[in-house]
């Protein structure tokens, strides 16, 4: 899919990149950091746009790399551990302030491979095959990381939910 | 049922006529279906969660960074870097593996770089016609061939999905290079026609020697970018490029937009790899 304009400006693109690094990333300042990293490095690429079939599939490959690189130099933490996420990841349209708390603080404790994939069918809509190109990973792997990446968030929400009540927080085993 | 398949219906990713079927078998399983809902549930909270980021108005620093003219004359060692790629595809363009072979040579860089294609390009001639066996391990033991190119080469390793462009993995083998040990990746497209790509990491001979020495310089010297080239010999075209301590060139009897194509793709997909 190509961007409804043409090549010469990546800013429509720069909404959904926003999107896809405040969930990936949990606060606005890693998130816009990662997006323009990722717009410089399409910039200094921009003689191979010709030959990207699909923009967005190239352009998320990018901030996937970028993310890989914040997290290996450890300028991103890993897992945000506890409770006090920073400052909305968006402002919640909710009423019920608690739940996106939790959605929120559920999907920084998923590892970052799992919550990639997720997050790239949830808010991308991307088919299974495009997340397997984006990511550079086989289909297989998409799948099983998707799998208990979805587990996981579940067995978080469901344990969180029953936390307040002051019962033992019971967590599903995952395996 | 797999569960491959419930996410897929889950995420509308099947045909209509199989997720009907996926449907029915859920309607008899309470628990099965208690799962698919909550998959469903989580991905509505997660674009309500996060699809206000959608409308808001984006920095300005960010903004100015997504426009050409800014991002190009801001950062001029950006364009600097962009105009080395640009001339060093229109320079390698003109060369052939001819040249290279018969010692015709423009310079030593030149000829060992050309070596390095001209060594793809007889790699892919000697096994593209293969029937039997062109490769050592086939496309469906992907992680096998992985972990064994891996291994042999001391670097990580990476098949590149090309299903995009028509080229399925048809598997890989191990051969030895100038100085190490190469790997080459077989395609080919639903025609039957093959294309490889060819990955060297040998290291430089130590200094001193002719080619080597301009070896050496070549492979280390900084570049802000990775420069592309294109060889073609006869119907048979390669186009290749260094990134970092690696080497890669894409081989195949194909016109120059198609390997243009495959090869920006391979970059993309190798690229941000651990080397």
């Amino acid at each position: 899919m190509r961007g409804d304009s043409d090549h010469d400006d990546l800013i429509t693109w720069v909404p959904r990149l926003r999107r896809y690094a405040r969930a990936l990333a949990g606060n606005r300042d890693d998130a816009d950091d990662l997006v323009q990293d990722t717009l410089e490095r399409a910039w200094s690429r921009a003689s191979l746009w010709r030959s990207v079939a699909d923009m967005r599939a190239w352009l998320f490959a990018i901030m996937h790399n970028v993310h890989v690189d914040a997290l290996r130099r450890g300028r991103l933490a890993t897992v945000a551990m506890d409770e006090d996420t920073p400052e909305g990841a968006a402002r919640p349209t909710q009423d019920d302030r608690l739940a996106v708390a939790d959605l929120q603080s559920a999907l920084a404790r998923l590892v970052p491979e799992q919550r990639e994939v997720l997050l790239l069918v949830a808010l991308e809509d991307m088919t299974y095959a495009d997340i397997a190109q984006t990511l550079g990973i086989p289909l297989g792997t998409v799948m099983s990381r998707l799998s208990r990446g979805r587990e996981r968030l579940r067995s978080l929400l469901d344990g969180s939910a029953s936390a307040p009540g002051g019962d033992a927080v019971r967590l599903k085993v995952v395996k | 049922m797999t569960e491959a398949e419930l996410h897929a219906h889950a995420d509308r990713q099947l045909t209509a006529e199989r997720s009907a079927e996926v449907a029915a078998w859920l309607e008899r399983r309470p628990e099965e279906t208690a799962r698919v809902r909550a998959w469903e549930l989580q991905k509505r909270e997660l674009r309500e969660l996060f699809d206000p980021v959608l409308d808001e108005t984006p920095p300005s620093s960010l903004q100015r960074r997504a426009r050409r003219r800014a991002a190009w004359f801001g950062r001029p060692e950006l364009a600097a870097a962009a105009s080395v790629v640009l001339a060093l595809v229109a320079g390698g363009a003109g060369w052939s593996l001819r040249a290279a072979q018969d010692g015709a040579r423009p310079a030593a860089v030149q000829a060992s770089a050309n070596d390095f294609a001209a060594r793809a390009a007889i790699a892919h001639t000697v096994y593209a016609p293969e029937v039997k066996r062109p490769v050592e391990v086939d496309g469906a033991h992907e992680d096998q061939l992985v972990t064994w190119l891996s291994k042999r080469m001391g670097a990580a390793m990476k098949a590149p999905h090309l299903q995009s462009l028509g080229y399925a993995l048809e598997g890989g083998r191990l051969l030895p290079g100038d100085r190490g040990p190469v790997a080459q990746f077989m395609y080919r497209d639903e025609a039957g026609h093959r294309l490889t790509l060819y990955v060297s990491n040998e290291k430089p001979a130590p200094p001193g020697k002719g080619l080597a020495t301009a070896d050496l310089r070549a492979g280390d010297a900084p570049r802000p970018e990775t420069a592309f080239r294109f060889v073609s010999e006869g119907a048979l075209n390669v186009f290749w490029w260094m990134d970092g301590p690696f080497r890669y060139a894409i081989t195949a009897a194909a016109d120059r937009a198609t390997l243009t194509q495959v090869s920006a793709e391979v970059y993309r997909q190798l690229e941000g790899s651990p080397s």
